[in-house]
């Protein structure tokens, strides 16, 4: 019960990009396609589980004053490990989202979430709480993504979906939607949830 | 002369039409944290332009010298984010042995900029654009002075935000996040400047 707590805290309640507003560059840079969102948010949550297993299993061993350095070797080593999986296996989505995924090791969200929670719990929560950071880590870049298709391209998931006599905002795709959508969409949450509370 | 005409490019186009923070993503966690205020967005600027200019060097050394000769490549980002972290580190005690005064000036934001992605992701680009040892040196620093520019830009524009009226659910990240796509689109402008 309360790993299913944990999971949906990252998720819901805690929820990286609307919540804790962490791990802003690729959530602006790759969410061109919803396809891209998923990739990106997929091969994060990959890492984020795996490193915040190791953390929690060597928290007792690694010394205080280097624990930092000792965290982002063990996320560069995962992030490794998924950059080839991706090279050898989906190569077209390793090369839109090409220089994002080595960039993964300084996504604020995995050391921040090494620090603040799985240095301090045991393992199983550990993974619970990747699992639901990278999971809402991954449906808010597939929000992005499917919006700003959808507008930009007028696709969702590469399928058209707009009426032929829908002239795209190709502005929505290039770097200035990115803001654009992101900045309207966290004002449209807090109106949202300053009416609920 | 050809040569020195394509240095210009490279600080041209990293400066202003490929803007690291406007148009590749790259530095946005500082870029909204610290554009609170022009004196902190400058020092940030200063530390971030110090520590990319060196890494861009020092990186440049490790892959060509030990990485490509050992047949390591593929370990190139854990090598290079420890180069960072490593530097960062030591410019940091550096500067507080050297100079008191500039430290107090930079100290806060250095730790900071080891999750820079801006850093990283010079480095690699360097590297992903072949460039050689004189090109890394003025990518690296033509990225920083353009993202010390975006960064300046937006602390100007948000100190003048500070005293306007803004509606309720705007206030914060929202409006910084539009007003940062409103910049970039006027950075968009500078796309035909170089072909």
């Amino acid at each position: 019960m309360k790993l299913l707590k944990i999971i949906k805290n990252g998720i819901i309640t805690e929820n990286p990009t609307f919540r804790l507003v962490l791990g802003m560059c690729p959530t602006l840079a790759v969410t061109t396609a919803a396809a891209n969102g998923i990739g990106m948010g997929l091969a994060t949550a990959f890492v984020l589980v795996f490193s915040n297993l190791v953390v929690a299993l060597i928290k007792d061993f690694v010394p205080k004053q280097v624990r930092i350095p000792a965290y982002i070797v063990v996320a560069a080593t995962f992030v490794t490990v998924v950059d080839m999986i991706m090279e050898a296996y989906v190569p077209v989505l390793y090369e839109s989202l090409g220089l994002f995924i080595p960039l993964i090791v300084v996504n604020c969200i995995i050391l921040g979430r090494a620090e603040a929670f799985a240095s301090k719990n045991t393992p199983l929560a550990a993974v619970a709480d990747g699992l639901g950071m990278g999971l809402g880590f991954t449906l808010s870049l597939t929000l992005l993504g499917i919006i700003r298709e959808l507008l930009g391209a007028g696709t969702v998931f590469g399928v058209q979906v707009m009426p032929q006599s829908f002239n795209p905002a190709v502005i929505m795709i290039l770097p200035p939607g990115a803001f654009i959508t992101l900045g309207l969409l966290l004002g449209l949450l807090n109106k949202l949830t300053a009416k609920t509370e | 002369m050809e040569y020195v005409g394509k240095l210009f490019m490279i600080l041209l186009s990293t400066l202003l039409v490929n803007n690291f923070v406007l148009s590749r993503f790259l530095g946005i966690c500082p870029f909204l944290g610290v554009s609170k205020k022009v004196s902190t967005a400058l020092g940030m600027g200063a530390a971030v332009t110090f520590v990319m200019a060196l890494a861009s060097l020092i990186t440049y050394i490790v892959q060509y010298a030990i990485l490509e000769t050992l047949g390591l490549g593929y370990l190139q980002t854990i090598a290079f984010i420890l180069v960072i972290a490593a530097l960062v580190q030591f410019v940091e005690m550096v500067i507080q042995k050297t100079s008191p005064t500039l430290y107090q000036a930079l100290g806060v934001y250095l730790p900071l900029i080891t999750t820079n992605c801006a850093v990283l992701g010079v480095a690699i680009i360097n590297i992903q654009e072949k460039y050689d040892l004189l090109q890394t040196l003025i990518n690296g620093t033509g990225a920083a002075l353009g993202f010390t520019l975006a960064l300046v830009l937006m602390a100007g524009i948000r100190e003048r935000l500070e005293l306007s009226d803004i509606p309720e659910p705007l206030k914060g990240f929202p409006i910084t996040l539009i007003t940062a796509g409103l910049m970039s689109v006027a950075f968009l402008g500078f796309q035909g400047l170089i072909k």
